[in-house]
């Protein structure tokens, strides 16, 4: 390896033993329009301290699936299948009690718009206490006001916005105030939804490396949901694309940029601006399938430049490449290649 | 030349309070001239709070100037009637960021479109309407079939921005003003969105003024660039110049947080200072959170002359000729 390459985010020493298993995780919507799989076998792993980007067209499944590792899927959606494995406990297996003590000590959740979830006639204060009192009854008043500073100090704000209602905030003052409280409890993974799709690219700059930093400070595990493969560029280390519900593609970072593999990761990377390509603009044809009515086989296949007759007829498995990729298509498979 | 829109001096303050007065300006001194023969893209960019939608609202006639003049076609917009007024309303069209908002869900999306031109009588006959509407969704990469008929949830919002550009265009608009037209559109279909404005502008000879805070969309498709900061104008030129080499700290601030899909390309190492509320000291707008910032910018620095194409408002760059603000257009190459 030479010696730039371990400056690499991807070079990264991380914990052998990962601290979240995702196993075959399915989820299904039940509607009146016929059954919808939005998640189908979606298995990954994740150490402690290393950021996952989490990609794909509005539809594929992003945002279901960490609503489903938080376990908050509404009905008609039902979670049908898989395990969540946090430091080896199965999420999927508590009870609805022991899971809403797991969520914001084990695994937060940082939703998209997350500024619009506080309430606008409560401190920011009253807010963060009461995230911490219902985890930790127990804690004495000095002890929580200190978990509080502590978490405001760590996301470069000040101690005074305790004390502050949401309205004195600006928009990325806000969605950090919402990190702050995403890490009360200093949780072992953290998953933002998109956490600055509404901000403009200073502000977004800020709240992404106050995500680092504070992922650094608690050693989490982070997985970032987003469609900007740009931002994914600066944040990750490793990427996984999504397209209807599966798991296309997971590589890392610098695989993903130089040489993607499945055909769909390959026209999204294609289809990204760049300083030397100014004025070429390369979208990716067709549309994204509807879930009720998936294509056969392969989901992609209508859309693909590379599609063979198999991929009408047979759905890809997810291989485990020998360099560790994870890819779901006949091209990487020898049994179908050839 | 003939100018097709001019900006006299235009400002705008929003007041609020009735005995305190607190003032907040939102716009300040901008002059421009977009000409009339040669159609162009200008990228307004700035962050939220810039003033970058004031001024679409200013030309787009929603909201009059405190102090100035917008010249369209020789006529002040905020005195326009009857025939000119109509004119007026054709010819600058709007594509704005929410490609859900615009829609009434009650109806089909095939309303966005005939009601234009049943208001400007547009065609003469229920056949000749349709002829149209296929045409100008044609235009923007839709099949008619696909679309029309359909209820807004139905198609997706790449789909449904699209149909905003295409009742655009078939008024045969010489102005569209895109307010962010692509920010909550799919990356993937930013590219297609994005290649109609510019075959817009190329084959259909209308002007655009893109705003927007993302440089990356800013780049590809425009020629030229205005960075506003807090209404005033930082720095401006030709688009490659500006993002390639920008010369104010907080154009420079912009561009090194473009996140760019590119791993050799990082973010900037310098720290970001938080922005803080305006404290009415005057001078330099961006002078709290500039890492430049010295004694000289307690007083408002004049755009100064970089380049042919390029124009920063910094002290930094003292010793360049100062450019009259209302010369502002002749650094933007067309």
């Amino acid at each position: 390896m030479a010696i730039s390459d371990i400056a690499e985010p991807s070079a990264k020493v991380f914990a052998e033993t990962p601290v979240l298993n995702v196993e075959s995780l399915e989820v299904t919507y039940y509607t009146d329009a016929g059954r919808a799989k939005a998640l189908d076998d979606v298995s990954f792993t994740l150490r402690a301290g290393e950021k996952l980007g989490m990609v794909g067209e509005s539809g594929s499944g992003k945002s279901t699936l960490a609503l489903a590792m938080m376990r908050m899927i509404k009905p008609p959606g039902r979670i049908e299948g898989g395990k969540v494995l946090v430091d080896d406990v199965d999420l999927m297996a508590l009870t609805d009690e022991e899971m809403r003590q797991s969520r914001l000590s084990r695994i937060a959740y940082i939703p998209q718009g997350a500024m619009n979830s506080l309430n606008p006639v409560m401190r920011i204060g009253a807010q963060m206490v009461d995230a911490v009192r219902s985890h930790l009854p127990d804690e004495s008043r000095s002890a929580m006001a200190d978990r509080c500073a502590h978490a405001l100090r760590s996301v470069d704000l000040d101690p005074s916005v305790f004390r502050m209602h949401p309205h004195e905030l600006s928009g990325g003052m806000q969605q950090r105030v919402c990190i702050a409280i995403g890490v009360l409890l200093e949780p072992k993974v953290i998953i933002a939804d998109e956490p600055t799709s509404a901000l403009d690219v200073v502000t977004q700059r800020q709240v992404m490396e106050t995500i680092d930093r504070v992922k650094d400070e608690i050693n989490a595990a982070v997985i970032l949901i987003g469609h900007d493969m740009g931002l994914m560029a600066q944040f990750v280390d490793r990427v996984a694309v999504m397209y209807s519900g599966r798991l296309v593609e997971v590589s890392t970072v610098r695989e993903m940029f130089t040489d993607p593999n499945h055909p769909y990761a390959r026209a999204l990377i294609n289809s990204l601006p760049n300083l030397d390509n100014k004025g070429v603009f390369q979208g990716i044809p067709g549309l994204a399938p509807s879930l009720l009515r998936l294509p056969s086989g392969c989901a992609f296949h209508p859309r693909c430049a590379e599609a063979r007759p198999v991929c009408a007829e047979k759905r890809p498995r997810a291989r485990m490449l020998d360099t560790g990729r994870l890819v779901t298509c006949h091209l990487f498979d020898p049994e179908v290649a050839t | 030349m003939t100018a097709l829109l001019e900006l006299r001096d235009v400002s705008k303050t929003y007041s609020s309070g009735l005995l305190s007065a607190k003032s907040t300006v939102a716009l300040k001194g901008v002059s421009l001239t977009l000409d009339e023969a040669e159609p162009t893209i200008l990228t307004v960019a700035g962050e939220s709070g810039s003033g970058k939608t004031t001024l679409a609202m200013l030309l787009l006639g929603f909201t009059e100037p405190t102090t100035g003049q917008i010249i369209y076609r020789g006529k002040d917009i905020t005195t326009l009637s009857g025939a000119d007024r109509l004119a007026f309303r054709r010819e600058v069209q709007a594509v704005f960021q929410d490609p859900f908002a615009v829609f009434n869900p009650f109806y089909t999306v095939d309303h966005l479109l005939t009601v234009p031109i049943r208001q400007f009588k547009l065609a003469n006959s229920r056949k000749d309407a349709r002829a149209r509407m296929d045409e100008a969704l044609t235009a923007v990469g839709l099949r008619p079939e696909d679309v029309l008929g359909r209820f807004p949830h139905q198609l997706s919002g790449g789909q449904r921005q699209r149909i905003n550009v295409a009742r655009a265009l078939l008024l045969k608009p010489r102005l569209l003003i895109a307010d962010e037209p692509v920010s909550m559109v799919d990356a993937s279909l930013r590219a297609s969105i994005l290649e109609t404005f510019r075959n817009l502008q190329r084959d259909h000879g209308v002007s655009i003024i893109y705003i927007t805070h993302d440089l990356t969309t800013a780049y590809h498709i425009a020629k030229s660039i205005i960075v506003l900061y807090r209404g005033s104008v930082m720095e401006a030129g030709d688009v490659d110049q500006v993002i390639k080499s920008p010369h104010h700290p907080y154009t420079r601030l912009l561009v090194d947080s473009i996140p760019w899909p590119n791993l050799d390309q990082r973010w900037g190492t310098e720290r970001i200072k938080v922005r803080e509320a305006d404290t009415g000291a005057g001078g330099c707008v961006f002078r709290s959170r500039c890492l430049h910032a010295m004694d000289k910018c307690g007083a408002v620095p004049s755009l100064l002359q970089l380049k042919s194409h390029q124009a920063a408002a910094c002290h930094l760059h003292e010793g360049h000729a100062v450019v009259e603000p209302e010369r502002l257009s002749d650094l933007l190459p067309i």
